[in-house]
């Protein structure tokens, strides 16, 4: 008797203290799907995850985000991985928004996986801020999803700067009109090496040496070496992590000696910087930021305290910027119904790491394209309409 | 000149990569999909060892190959041998431990992962350039060549020349027939597969110094070694080398003569023919 009044009583303790817990406020539930492992584990590694995770890390340090009855709600992060695999994304998608009941989802990472889901985003009605996405099809996608945003810039811009940069250089004197193009045979490669085809001889450029390579190359000596024998003046590769590391290695030692030397994803690593050291120095790269700019000081600091990376130069700062238009959409509508918030970010004015936000039809269209090396920090140098672009340096050598 | 020497050169890459494969699935018979990530290991041994430990990359040898020869024996024993006995055939056996070690590449991947974070990593260690014949090459590259022959030669002159290689020979030609002449197939199995291990992740650390490698990569490690066993003949080591060696000057003659983007699709080109003209690889024997 004694014991099933003490169990009893227990029972009734138990019962007691849960709905003491539901009258703190419910968090809001985040969902992200990236990759965790897989080809493009190692840049999510970088630019997505610390990102997201700084993020959750500041709004839950100010208490959590602000509703329209004054209370605060800490944000409760939902993560997945999709082992860089379209079909996985899509079901993580799914799950979020069915099983997990996420209030708000991610994007993913990788054009080919924001675009896969796309639709899913769309059919559970999610606003899909995407950033790892670079694609010429943004006003059709926009379009089409009326819930998707775009933020990292699309492919013609970034192979326009370049060409850009090199005219001009080619204007000064500093180089000759010799350019050697590589890409990685990959979708990504490939399209910005077909849109920078026309452009580079609109620019006046002669490109005297173009190939392709497969991904995931174990050797590129044949491209270096072919690419010096063609005698450039600037080198251009359209290149992903493994093999921005790679051709670079092999310049190096091949003594592939050109004022301009531009490799795409990655150059923005600290990784890069860690392994080339003075090397580094006047190495273009796709992406870029402006480190002086107010918004940014502290973030680095701050980046390698929570996360324990360091943080990179181009997207990682775009992804914590994109998550801070959702942050403050949020506030602006007091609630978290996505329809309304969908529609504060398509009209609202927003203040991010990058600076003002504004969206042009989910679009932004400011956003940094090229980025060097310069003591040791990764600067924007190119840019559609950025304010604080660095003076571009001419490479000497390695 | 310039292809001959990058030719040979990858393929001594390729050759450390396979070696491993070629003492696991040709003596052990364990078709091993986890192979790369041993290489991966490696790679983070030396990484680990020069960018946290500041001291000579090399020392990754003394951390990685002995942890990769015991834990392959630990696997083998513990999670292959229940699988070896209980398969009723060669092709059972082979599907068996494709989808065991294909679940365990995962969580080697995983454990990777939770260990180093999923960020590549690589560092700069012998970059310097060396002077061959007019061209340069990298410092790294020609001292994983020289691992590989000297690899090479170990093993060759193990295999050829001590009891325990010709009882290991005996076990990759017949090991129903081997048992008959005493040999203990299960522990030189064992021991077989705990070497490949060790072999991989002494290959891995030397590839690291001029591959960027992240936790995810060994699965693209483990593809070229399953083409390079196949096409040299299951269990056989010169086999072995010749294909590794024959798929590397491929590869860099369509990349010095007809066009980069194309290598893939040379060195798969490659394995078809082989196998159709030759299913049983180049120095296999046919059964």
């Amino acid at each position: 008797m004694n014991r099933r009044l003490a169990i009893s009583l227990a029972g009734l303790a138990l019962c007691a203290s849960v709905p003491l817990a539901a009258v703190q406020a419910q968090p809001i539930k985040i969902g992200a799907v990236a990759p965790k492992t897989g080809p493009l584990a190692g840049g999510a590694a970088v630019t997505q995850w610390p990102s997201i995770k700084l993020w959750v890390s500041d709004v839950n340090g100010r208490g959590g985000l602000t509703m329209k009855d004054g209370s605060k709600r800490k944000v409760e992060l939902i993560e997945y991985d999709d082992r860089t695999n379209p079909g996985e994304t899509i079901k993580a998608v799914e799950r979020l928004a069915t099983q997990d009941k996420a209030d708000f989802i991610v994007a993913p990472y990788g054009t080919g996986l924001v675009l896969a889901s796309a639709p899913v985003f769309a059919k559970y009605g999610y606003p899909q801020i995407a950033v790892s996405a670079i694609t010429d099809k943004t006003k059709e996608l926009a379009k089409r999803y009326p819930n998707i945003f775009f933020t990292l810039g699309n492919t013609t811009a970034f192979a326009q700067s370049v060409a850009d940069i090199l005219k001009k250089m080619v204007a000064d004197g500093t180089i000759g009109k010799r350019v050697a193009m590589v890409n990685v045979a990959d979708a990504f490669g490939i399209e910005l090496a077909e849109a920078a085809r026309p452009i580079f001889k609109a620019a006046g450029l002669e490109i005297v040496y173009d190939k392709s390579y497969p991904l995931g190359a174990q050797d590129l000596a044949s491209v270096v070496k072919g690419a010096k024998a063609a005698n450039p003046d600037a080198f251009v590769a359209w290149s992903y992590p493994p093999d921005t590391f790679g051709l670079t290695e092999l310049a190096k030692i091949e003594g592939l000696n050109v004022k301009a030397y531009y490799t795409a994803v990655a150059t923005c690593f600290p990784a890069f910087a860690g392994k080339f050291g003075a090397s580094a120095e006047n190495v273009l790269g796709a992406g870029g930021i402006d480190v002086d700019s107010a918004e940014m000081k502290g973030y680095y600091e701050r980046h390698k305290k929570v996360t324990g990376v360091a943080g990179d130069f181009w997207a990682g700062p775009v992804t914590y910027a994109s998550l801070q238009v959702l942050e403050q959409a949020i506030e602006a509508t007091g609630g978290v119904d996505r329809k309304a918030v969908t529609e504060a970010i398509k009209q609202g004015t927003f203040k991010t790491v990058l600076g003002t936000w504004k969206f042009n039809n989910q679009v932004i269209d400011q956003f940094w394209t090229v980025g060097q090396w310069q003591n040791g920090r990764f600067v924007g140098v190119s840019s559609t309409g950025k304010s604080g672009a660095k003076a571009v340096r001419a490479k000497t050598g390695w | 000149m310039d292809i001959i020497i990058i030719g040979l050169l990858l393929g001594a890459t390729y050759c450390l990569m396979a070696l491993g494969l070629t003492l696991q699935y040709g003596v052990a018979r364990i078709m091993n999909l986890a192979a790369g990530e041993w290489i991966v290991v490696g790679g983070f041994a030396a990484y680990w060892s020069f960018s946290l430990q500041s001291v000579n990359p090399m020392w990754g040898f003394a951390i990685a190959v002995p942890l990769a020869f015991v834990l392959n024996w630990l696997i083998y024993r513990w999670l292959l041998t229940p699988l070896i006995r209980r398969a009723k055939t060669r092709g059972a056996l082979e599907v068996d431990s494709i989808l065991a070690t294909f679940g365990m590449s995962f969580i080697a991947v995983g454990l990777m992962r939770a260990a180093f974070g999923g960020e590549f990593f690589n560092y700069s260690f012998w970059a310097e350039p060396v002077d061959l014949f007019g061209s340069a090459y990298g410092k790294n590259r020609i001292a994983a060549a020289a691992l590989a022959v000297l690899l090479c030669a170990i093993l060759y002159v193990a295999l050829l020349k001590t009891r325990w290689g010709m009882a290991m020979r005996a076990l990759a030609i017949d090991p129903q027939s081997a048992r008959l002449v005493s040999i203990d197939v299960e522990k030189l199995s064992a021991l077989a597969f705990a070497f490949g291990g060790a072999v991989a992740a002494a290959g891995g650390v030397v590839l690291s110094t001029f591959l960027t490698l992240d936790a995810s990569v060994g699965v693209l490690f483990t593809m070229k070694a399953l083409i390079i066993v196949i096409m040299g003949g299951v269990g056989n080591l010169r086999g072995a080398i010749v294909a590794a060696l024959l798929l590397g000057l491929v590869e860099s003659a369509i990349a010095g003569l007809v066009d980069p983007g194309l290598t893939l699709a040379g060195a798969y080109l490659l394995f078809v023919l082989v196998l159709l003209f030759k299913p049983e690889g180049l120095f296999g024997v046919r059964r």
